[in-house]
C-alpha cells in the first residue's frame, strides 16, 4: 500500500482534485468539509460569486448525502440488511470550472423517479428552473427534513450546466447513483435578461 | 414577550427579534441540516408578536448563505410577516446582499415574487455577520 501513496497523489494531482471524501456523514463532518472547502476556495477562487457558487453545491450535495443515508440506514436497519451510511464526495477544479462529484447507493426502485426528475431539470433553461423553484417553494410539500425536491432544482440553476449522472447496479435492488454538478469557473447570470418579477 | 437573542454560529444565523422596536433582524448563514427545529420558535414568536405588533415591523435579512431546507423555512417567516400587513399594520423587508453576489439578489426576488411584502433590495460591501 504504501507504495501505491505516489500514484494515488498523482492521480489526485492530475485530476485536479481538490477534496474527496467516503464514508459516513455526520452534522459534525459535513462542518469540518464546509470550512474545509471555503479555505480551499479562498485560495483556488477569485470571483467571489463563483466561491459562493460552489460552496452552495457542495453544501447541497453533502446535505442530500446525509439525508439520503439516514432514509436509507434507517430503511436497513428495519428490513435487517446492514449497509448505509456510504456515500463519496469529490470535488474537482479544472479547465471546466468546478466538478461536484456526489455518489451513493440508493433503491432500484426509485431510479426511474429520479431519472425522470434529473431529465425534466436538465430540459429547462435557467427562466424555467428559476420559475420552478418559485413554484416548488411556494406550493410544494416538504419532508420533515426540508428537502422537497428544492435542492437539485438550485444546483441546477447554480450550475448553468446540464447535471450530469450515472446509474451502475450493484445487485437486484441497488443502483450505485452518480451525480456532477459542473461550475463554470467565470460567472454567468442565473438567467441572461435580468428583469424585475 | 420575551425577545429571541441568538448568537450566530457556524451554520445558523444571528438572530434579534425585538418586539419593543419592531426590528427583527437575520444575519450571516443559515445552513443547518434540520432548519425545522431551528426555525420553529422563530415562526411561533411572530405569531405571538402578531396578536399586538408595533405600528412598524422591519424584518432585516443579511444572510451570506442559505440552504434550500431553510428557504422554505423563510417563507413561512414572510407568510406570517404577510399576515401582519393584512391586519392592517407596516411591515417591510430590506434584503442584503453583498456586491456580485447576483444569485442571493435574484433570491430576494424570488420571495419578492411569492409574498406581498414591500421588499427592499440593498446591496452591501459584505454582509454584517456578526
Amino acid at each position: 500500500m504504501v507504495n501505491r501513496i505516489f500514484d494515488l497523489y498523482d492521480d489526485l494531482e492530475k485530476d485536479r482534485i481538490m477534496l474527496s471524501f467516503t464514508g459516513a456523514l455526520s452534522t459534525g463532518l459535513i462542518a469540518a468539509i464546509l470550512n474545509l472547502v471555503e479555505r480551499k476556495l479562498e485560495h483556488s477562487e477569485h470571483a467571489p460569486a463563483v466561491r459562493k457558487r460552489v460552496f452552495n453545491v457542495v453544501m447541497e450535495c453533502l446535505h442530500n448525502l446525509f439525508h439520503h443515508n439516514k432514509h436509507r440506514a434507517a430503511a436497513d436497519s428495519s428490513s435487517g440488511h446492514g449497509e448505509g451510511g456510504q456515500g463519496v464526495v469529490v470535488i474537482a477544479h479544472d479547465g471546466r470550472g468546478y466538478s461536484v462529484f456526489t455518489g451513493n447507493a440508493m433503491a432500484q426502485s426509485e431510479v426511474d423517479a429520479l431519472k425522470q426528475r434529473l431529465d425534466l431539470l436538465n430540459g429547462c433553461g435557467p427562466d424555467e428552473l428559476r420559475e420552478l423553484y418559485k413554484n416548488t417553494l411556494n406550493n410544494g410539500t416538504f419532508s420533515p427534513s426540508g428537502g422537497g425536491g428544492l435542492g437539485l432544482i438550485d444546483m441546477a440553476r447554480r450550475s448553468g450546466r446540464k447535471l450530469e449522472y450515472g446509474f451502475i447496479p450493484l445487485d437486484n435492488n441497488n443502483t450505485f447513483f452518480s451525480l456532477n454538478v459542473n461550475i463554470a469557473p467565470k460567472n454567468h447570470p442565473l438567467h441572461h435578461e435580468r428583469h424585475s418579477p | 414577550m420575551n425577545d429571541i437573542l441568538l448568537e450566530g454560529s457556524p451554520k445558523t444565523p444571528t438572530v434579534h427579534f425585538n418586539s419593543t422596536t419592531g426590528l427583527l433582524e437575520l444575519r450571516g448563514r443559515s445552513i443547518p441540516e434540520n432548519s425545522i427545529e431551528f426555525y420553529r420558535p422563530l415562526i411561533d414568536w411572530i405569531d405571538q408578536y402578531a396578536q399586538a405588533p408595533k405600528a412598524k415591523t422591519l424584518l432585516r435579512v443579511q444572510l451570506e448563505y442559505f440552504n434550500t431546507s431553510s428557504s422554505k423555512c423563510i417563507l413561512d417567516l414572510f407568510k406570517k410577516l404577510e399576515q401582519v400587513r393584512n391586519a392592517g399594520h407596516a411591515v417591510e423587508v430590506h434584503w442584503h446582499y453583498e456586491v456580485d453576489d447576483e444569485d442571493m439578489l435574484e433570491a430576494g426576488e424570488d420571495y419578492q415574487a411569492i409574498i406581498s411584502l414591500p421588499f427592499k433590495m440593498i446591496q452591501v460591501e459584505e454582509v454584517d455577520d456578526k
